[in-house]
């Protein structure tokens, strides 16, 4: 156990670095980013994983296993939508064009 | 297993921790996103498989973790491949809402293991993340229903609904202090209900066009829950996490608000303050202007300058595609077709540009409101594709509209204005738009997929 000024010194620092980091970010952005900081929150996956291999009680090994679904739910679902977004956005570049152009092309009569 | 010492796997979460605000620092630029998402996925596979090496499991229980972190993978990864981007907003409210759940399920728990534990630091993060964390799982799941359409979009205010609210939140903090003080598992469960009843009263009164904003809000909160586990369990890593998501999902919620012209508070407490989120849910009966497809189709072949304003029933309708063949061939044309991205189109920020980057709309063509203002009084027409609060006038004349202030795109300042609406029903706020009255205005009624292609059609006949 780490003693509580310590934790109270990394919470704040924390708290400051999250707010530095995303101040100033263009509209277009703030879904991702949003989708990005909740699949960072699914990091609780490994308090789930904590909690769980001690367990001996089945009742709290049940909880703790549905706990660690549901966080890997959070954290790889979370990063896998981010990607899918962002990877519409790249598709933008011009080079990446051509290749769909014809797709749209096949849709008109 | 026990594989790691605890100094390198304190080390090993400093590596995840970093990779962490890279991953955010790198979201918040259209240049580095996706590495950024890219490290932020790989801080979390390095924190995974640190836990997994450095913790002593009994019995069975490696076993079983593994099956449980296999079953997650397998019911969310398709889901996350699959979603169509027009429902992704509420799969985000689903991840998130679960990810509340987690952390309020391992505070439970802690409480277990600990067994009547004394009063602590540790006791008290633990009743925070039990309940604000099962607040963010009933609210998210409330926000995915609403989205999803599995229930009314309006706000639903409960008969004495303040009180009833007041009354949740003292008895939640009451079960939550009592937690605190006894480390009774118990009474934990019981905070985590009411912290369930607290997430269904908060979010129910929001109205649909704001539930993005509590989206990013329960975000927020689910990251704070996080926090708190980690300062319970002595764990660096969910500490640094959960803060930096809660910090950041603050400013961001704050953003959004801002950029949709509404306060936070508005949002959350309007309805029950009797007023700006409730709108009229009439149909109106007052006569528009209808034009068929041929009409639209001369209008803009015609034009020389056009913008296409889409909203969130060009997404409904699937017509990112059917949009993009519009613009392209008026471009042939010669005529000047841009489209005006309102910051709030859609149902997120930025979710229009997502949809139309899938459609190959190139990024020139995609005009912000700001800029585009000074253009209207020069622009021949603008084309609202299943669109109406954006560009609604009321935001900037009519002081008791529940999106008075809200930044629009001036569409009423162009030559003519040509609605594609389905109906006459209002938008998410539930007001009635004066523009579709205008003189200058036209409305071609029906689906805005197969309005926009009975127009090309009838273009290629100009």
């Amino acid at each position: 156990m780490i003693d509580g000024v310590t934790i109270l010194t990394l919470f704040v620092l924390a708290a400051f670095v999250g707010v530095e980091v995303v101040s100033k970010v263009s509209s277009t952005l703030h879904t991702p980013l949003m989708s990005g900081a909740n699949a960072i929150h699914g990091i609780i996956l490994v308090g789930s994983i904590a909690v769980t291999a001690p367990a001996q009680d089945w009742a709290l090994i049940a909880v703790g296993v549905l706990a660690v679904v549901l966080a890997t739910m959070n954290l790889v679902g979370g990063f896998v939508v981010t990607d899918r977004m962002l990877e519409m956005f790249s598709a933008n570049r011009p080079t990446a064009r051509p290749e769909r152009e014809p797709v749209t092309g096949g849709q008109s009569r | 297993m026990n594989l790691l010492p605890p100094a390198l796997a304190a080390l090993g979460y400093l590596v995840a921790a970093v990779l962490f605000i890279l991953a955010l620092k790198g979201l918040a630029s259209p240049r580095t996103a996706r590495r950024g998402n890219a490290l932020g996925a790989l801080g979390a596979a390095i924190a995974v498989v640190v836990v997994l090496l450095s913790t002593d499991f009994h019995g069975a229980n490696l076993i079983i973790v593994l099956v449980a972190i296999a079953i997650g993978l397998v019911v969310a990864v398709p889901a996350a491949r699959s979603v169509r981007m027009t429902d992704m907003p509420q799969l985000v409210a689903l991840f998130n809402g679960v990810g509340g759940g987690a952390a309020a399920l391992v505070g439970i728990v802690e409480l277990a293991e600990w067994s009547g534990a004394t009063p602590s630091v540790a006791t008290t993060a633990t009743a925070f993340g039990v309940l604000v964390g099962s607040l963010s799982f009933s609210g998210s799941i409330v926000t995915f229903l609403k989205l999803q359409g599995l229930m009314t979009s309006r706000p639903v205010v409960a008969p004495a609904a303040p009180v009833l609210m007041a009354l949740s939140l003292l008895a939640g903090l009451g079960l939550a202090a009592a937690v605190a003080l006894t480390g009774n598992v118990w009474v934990g469960v019981g905070a985590a209900l009411l912290g369930a009843v607290l997430g269904v009263l908060l979010v129910l009164p929001v109205g649909g066009a704001d539930v993005p904003i509590v989206i990013s809000l329960l975000n927020a909160l689910t990251g704070l829950a996080v926090a708190a586990s980690g300062w319970a369990m002595g764990n660096t890593l969910l500490l640094v996490a959960g803060t930096l998501v809660g910090a950041s999902g603050t400013i961001l919620t704050l953003a959004m608000a801002t950029a949709m012209g509404r306060s936070v508070s508005g949002i959350m407490f309007g309805a029950l303050r009797g007023g700006s989120t409730a709108g009229s849910t009439t149909v109106s009966d007052r006569p528009v202007r209808r034009a068929s497809a041929d009409d639209v189709a001369i209008t803009l072949a015609y034009a020389r300058r056009v913008v296409i304003v889409p909203g969130y029933g060009l997404a409904v309708a699937q017509a990112q595609h059917a949009v993009a063949e519009l613009v392209t061939v008026l471009r042939a044309r010669s005529v000047d077709a841009v489209y005006g991205i309102h910051p709030v189109a859609g149902r997120m920020p930025g979710h229009m540009n997502v949809l139309l980057a899938e459609a190959n709309v190139p990024y020139e063509l995609l005009i912000e409101a700001e800029d585009l203002n000074p253009t209207m009084p020069s622009t021949d027409v603008v084309v609202v594709v299943g669109a109406n609060d954006v560009v609604n006038p009321a935001a900037r004349t009519d002081p008791s509209a529940p999106i008075y202030g809200m930044p629009i795109i001036n569409a009423d300042e162009a030559g003519q204005v040509i609605f594609l609406k389905r109906s006459m029903r209002p938008g998410f706020a539930g007001i009635e738009n004066e523009l579709l009255f205008s003189p200058k205005t036209q409305v071609l009624f029906g689906d805005a997929k197969t309005s926009l292609r009975a127009v090309l059609t009838a273009l290629k006949e100009v």
